[in-house]
This record gives structure tokens, sequence and C-alpha cells, in this order.
């Protein structure tokens, strides 16, 4: 996007626009740039995600915005200032920083370490403290370890005390390095999700880089793919990126497996479910099976369901035998699906419950209706999934 | 005879004083095979209190003057680089001279007193704690001083309220050794004219008679014992963080 376009540098919510322009940096005497001539436009509140392979010099690119790293030529703007006029120091404490090494302090407590920017700005100390009280609570930690150390934390629990140190003093813009790397799949899921929840809160400006291309995919507004020797390849949406890779190399890099990837895009909501023919207790079984016979039904199987339309479980051959419909099915629910997870998901739940189709609810737990396999293979083979965009990522900003 | 010239070094410090201040010979001083004579211990008592407290002043003081220099030498060497080998060296080859050779060398440049003995033993102490410090300050982690450079300390900042503070259990590990090794050198600021437990260790007539050599030099462990349990517990204090870690 042409950067005349862009009047909105500084929004309301406290975040900054981040302009790179031909951002370039040489180490030492160093002839080949470890980034070269970066020119990249990051729209204020937006998650923009750094990945490549290792060494192309994704930190590098982090790093100039706070001037850990010098440039050695180009700019960098900040809600339309540039950083060069800027003395580091006090630059970099309007700046949020977390790192892969999470970093924290070791001879300070969890509420110190949460406390360190504020301090270093000279805040009065009841603000300080209700400040720090408040990001315990946002990062969802007991407010008891505020008073223990580092070492007595989990890693988890040590990386999100990291993103609240680097939140502490409202940062225009927050970087971001592999911030989720060193923590074990499971934390590391659960990390991702909840930094995107408080992301819709805040709403911050923020350079997140990462070499997994599924975790920019997950977290990214959008993506810049970079190659060796700090070029970007491709900045788009992560929906654009996987249906439309503009070199080979981006294709490489996001895998064979695209179609696959794009169902992590996707929530549940987003694609037509099958329906089930309904079947409620002590509903005569014959009305059960007319409805069964009608050429529209796309799963063979009456699914039970309460009063309420919440739904119980699978109604057999054998209960359909009997003269009005049981209290209790013959094959158990299996997986129950949300109508707002998201499709990869769903998929990992239908793959590990061993079904073939599962039930989705709504927000009530009502039946909204049924999703396959079948469904989603349907989906991955469809020209749809290549061309298509679907928004069903949009997350509530600001 | 080399202990001929050491006593003789020492001076009249010592010189013959048990014959002087006690009029009757005691039982036991009459027999060499007495390792211990408890009846001497309690007459003369009182006459190992001056040379105690003038042997802690030379510590606390020749340990409070290596560490400043020590320290600041390490704070030097800790922003230039290159400042790094050649310090190591000076201080090492102060360290590896012998101690007495050190007081006796001193002695026709700065004379005899005190400050000779004050000279020498902040010498000794400056490798050890020199080198804690260098030891403290590059075990901080990496990663502590990433993200406080990221948030916006400057160097100075980070230096005391990041480095300095994590750097805190080898510095004081530093001063404990240097204390505990200088109080036993002390012992031989005698040579230098300084006073201190040596006064009652290095006399001929102790030859022959080493009940004072055992008291002083029990006095001497004593003093030893309680400055480490003192900068142990000052640690222990400083360094809060590093007692949760067991529980
Ligand atoms: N301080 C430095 N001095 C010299 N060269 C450096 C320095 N830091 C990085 N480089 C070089 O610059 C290039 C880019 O490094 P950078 O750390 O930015 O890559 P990266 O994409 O973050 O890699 P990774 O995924 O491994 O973290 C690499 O070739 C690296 O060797
Ligand atoms: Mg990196």
């Amino acid at each position: 996007m042409p950067s005349e376009e862009v009047t909105d540098e500084r929004s309301n919510s406290g975040a900054s626009a981040v302009r790179y322009e031909g951002a370039t940096k040489r180490y030492g005497d160093s002839s080949v740039a470890a980034v070269d001539a970066l020119t990249l436009e990051i729209p204020a509140g937006e998650i923009c995600v750094l990945v490549g392979p290792s060494g192309c010099g994704k930190t590098t690119a982090m790093r100039m915005v706070n001037r850990t790293v010098e440039m050695s030529e180009g700019d960098i703007l900040i809600g339309g200032e540039s950083v060069r006029d800027r003395d580091a120091a006090r630059l970099r404490r309007e700046i949020g920083y977390v790192i892969q090494q999470i970093g924290l302090f070791p001879h300070r407590t969890i509420a110190q370490n949460i406390a360190a920017v504020p301090q270093l700005l000279g805040w009065k100390k009841e603000r300080t403290e209700a400040r720090t009280a408040e990001l315990i609570e946002l990062i969802g930690l007991d407010p008891e370890l505020g008073g223990r150390y580092p070492a007595q934390l989990s890693g988890g629990q040590q990386q999100r005390v990291g993103v609240a140190r680097a939140l502490a003093a409202d940062p225009l813009v927050m970087l971001m390095d592999e911030p989720f790397g060193a923590i074990d799949p499971i934390n590391r899921e659960r990390l991702q999700n909840e930094f995107l929840r408080l992301q819709a809160e805040i709403g911050k400006t923020v350079l997140f880089v990462t070499h997994d291309i599924d975790e920019a995919i997950k977290m990214g507004d959008r993506i810049a793919v970079m190659r060796e020797g700090g070029k970007v390849a491709q900045y788009a949406t992560p929906a654009e990126i996987l249906m439309d890779p503009a070199d080979e190399f981006v294709e490489d890099f996001v895998g064979a497996d695209r179609a696959l990837k794009r169902l992590a895009l996707m929530r549940v909501a987003d694609i037509d479910l099958w329906k089930a023919p309904l079947a409620y207790v002590g509903q005569p079984t014959a009305e059960v099976r007319a409805k069964l016979a009608s050429p529209d039904v796309e799963v063979p199987y009456p699914l039970l369901v309460d009063s309420e339309r919440r739904p119980l479980g699978w109604l057999s051959e054998r209960d359909l035998r009997a003269d009005v419909v049981p209290s209790r099915p013959d094959s158990p629910l299996g997986p129950l699906l949300d109508r707002d997870d998201v499709m990869r998901d769903a998929l990992a739940d239908l793959l590990q419950g061993e079904a073939q189709y599962a039930a989705v609810a709504d927000h009530q737990g009502r039946i909204a209706g049924v999703l396959s396999v079948e469904i989603i293979s349907e989906f991955l083979g469809s020209p749809e999934a290549k061309t298509e965009e679907h928004g069903a990522v949009e997350r509530p900003h600001g | 005879m080399a202990s001929g010239v050491l006593f003789a070094a020492a001076g009249e410090v010592g010189k013959g004083f048990i014959h002087e201040r006690t009029s009757e010979t005691l039982p036991c001083q009459a027999k060499p095979s007495h390792l211990f004579c408890w009846d001497w211990a309690r007459q003369n008592i009182d006459r190992f209190g001056t040379p105690a407290l003038q042997q802690f002043e030379l510590v606390a003081i020749s340990v409070a003057v290596g560490f400043a220099v020590a320290f600041a030498l390490a704070l030097l060497a800790h922003r230039r680089r290159w400042l790094r080998p050649p310090l190591l060296a000076g201080t090492g080859v102060l360290y590896a001279i012998p101690s007495i050779a050190f007081f006796l060398l001193l002695l026709p440049i700065t004379g005899r007193g005190r400050e000779t003995a004050i000279i020498a033993l902040s010498a000794y102490t400056l490798q050890i704690i020199y080198r804690n410090v260098t030891v403290g300050l590059s075990n901080v982690p990496a990663s502590a001083k990433d993200a406080a450079r990221g948030m916006g300390m400057t160097e100075r900042q980070i230096l005391w309220r990041v480095e300095l503070p994590l750097a805190t259990p080898e510095i004081v590990g530093g001063l404990r050794i240097a204390t505990v090794s200088t109080v036993a050198i002390a012992t031989l600021a005698v040579f230098a004219h300084a006073g201190g437990l040596g006064t009652q260790i290095f006399t001929e007539a102790n030859l022959h008679f080493p009940t004072s050599i055992l008291i002083a030099g029990g006095i001497a462990m004593l003093m030893a014992l309680s400055f480490d349990a003192i900068l142990l517990t000052v640690q222990r204090f400083a360094t809060p963080w590093r007692r949760v870690r067991a529980s």
C-alpha cells in the first residue's frame, strides 16, 4: 500500500504505525548486508510477523526499531518520527521488548520485574503498584506470585511476566523475538491464544519474529516472509500468502500442505455444515425413520437432542427398532465441536475421536449442524480453498 | 641462620618479654615438652589485647583498601576489554611475591610502620577480589542484560541495577577469601613493625615455649572465622533471591 494513504500514524489506542524506509544493516566491515534496504509499512494496532529461515535477518530487522542494533543506512519511523532522532534509552522505554530467553531479572521479584520500565520513567510508587497489579491480573497470574522470584515460576509463567513487563508502560510498539520459541508445544499454543486475546483488548502495533510458519499464520495480521540476506520475499496477509505465494521461495517456505494450513485461518462457522436428522426423547421412531428417508438428509444417523436441542448422542438401527426414541442412545456423542473452533483444531478432534462426523454446537450449546471429514476434504480439494478469500481469522481490534 | 635474621627483623617487640614480665618461673615453663601452659595463659592473657586490636585494624583497613582498588580496576576492565590481560597479570604478580619478602622489600621504600603493612596486605587482596568481581560480572545472564538494554536502561543503570546485584555472591565470596587469608598474612606485619598478633608469635623465647604462639594463633583463627561469618551473613541478606531456589 502506498505510504501516502496511511494517515492514521498514531491511533488513539496508544499504538503507532512503524515504517521501514530502506533500512539496511551491515555488521562490521561485512560487505553483505544482514538486512538489505528493508521497506515495510506496519499499520498501527496490527501484528506483523517477520518469518523466514534461520540467519535471514529477522532479529536484526526487529532490533533496528529500538536501536539495540544500529542501522547502517535508511530509516525507521515510529508514528512518523525517525528513531534516529531519538535518544536510544528514551526511545526504548516507549517500546515493549520480549525475547525468547525471557531475560527476567533473577534478583527482582515478579512485581519488581514488571515495574522495571515505570521505575526508569520515574513513575510515582502508587501508580507503579497499581499498574503492576493490573498487569498481573491481565496475564492471569495469581497475585500472590507478585512477591516471588523468577526462579520460582514455570517457563510459561515467566514468559507471561516477560510480556507483562514489556507492556508495563503502555508502549506504542511491541517487539517480540521468538517469544514462545522455548516453550513446550502445549503451553506455546496456550500463550499464543492468550496473547491474541490480549491483543484484541490492547491493540498494540506488534513486530513478531518467528521461524515457524504455522505460528506466523496464526499470529499475524500481516506476514513478511524474509529470505537470506534480509530481503522481503512477500509481505501480505496470511490468507494471501497461503493462496498466492509470490514466488517459489515463499511456496517452499509455506510448505506443500498450505491448503491444510488454511484450515488454521478458518472457523467451523465459516463452512456449510451438514444437517442431521434430529430425534427427541419419547418421539415415535416412525417419525424419525421418515426423516431419514428424505432425500436431503446428509447424515445417515439421527442425532438425539434434548428439549433445548442440545445434542445427547447418536441413535443406532437398534434404537430405531423400538417404538419410541429411548432416553439413552446406543452410541455416545463423540467429539462435540463449537462453531467458533478453528477448523484445524476441529479436524484434529475428529481424527482423534476416530469419528467421521461430529456435532457442532452454538454458544448456547444447541445443535448448529454436523461437521464431517468429508466436508473438510471437499473444501481442501475445491477451487474455493485456493482462490476465495475467507476473512475467518479477523480478530476484533481496539 | 634464617630464623635469626627473621627474629632480628621482628625487632625488639617481643624480645625476652616472658622473663621480664613474669617474676617467678612457672612450673610448666621449665618443661619444654609441655605444649600449652594454662597457668601462664591465665596470667598473661592481657598481653594479647593490643596486638589483637592492631591485627583487626590491619585486616579491616587492608581489605577495605584492596576492595576499593580491585573493584575500581574490575569495573574499568569491564568497560575496556583490552585492559583485562594486563590487569590480571599485574594483580597476579603482586599475589605471587612471597609475603615476608614483600614486607622486607617495602621497608627501604616506605619505612617501618603500619602504612607499609597495609600496602603489602592490600596488594595481596587485589588478585582475589579483582578476579571474583570480574567472574561475577561475566556470569550475569546475557538475556538479563539484553532485556535491560532493550527496555531502556543506560549502561550505568545496567551495571548498578542488574550486573552488580547479580554478581554479589561472587564479589562477597572474593571478600571472604581475601579477608581470611589477610588475617593469616597480617601476623607477618610484625616484620614491618606494624604490630599485630605476630608480636606474640615471632619471638626467640617462643621456640622453646609455644604457649604464646598457640594463643595468638587461636585468636587469629577466631578472628578469621568471625570475619567470614559476618560476611556470609551479609551475603545471605543481600541476595534473598538465592535462598528461595531450594524451596
Ligand atoms: N552481532 C553480530 N555481528 C555480526 N554478524 C551478525 C551479528 N548478529 C547477526 N549477525 C549476522 O547477521 C545475519 C542475520 O542474523 P539475525 O540474527 O538477524 O538472523 P535471524 O533471522 O534472527 O536468525 P535466527 O532465526 O537464527 O534467530 C546472520 O548471518 C548473522 O550471522
Ligand atoms: Mg533471531
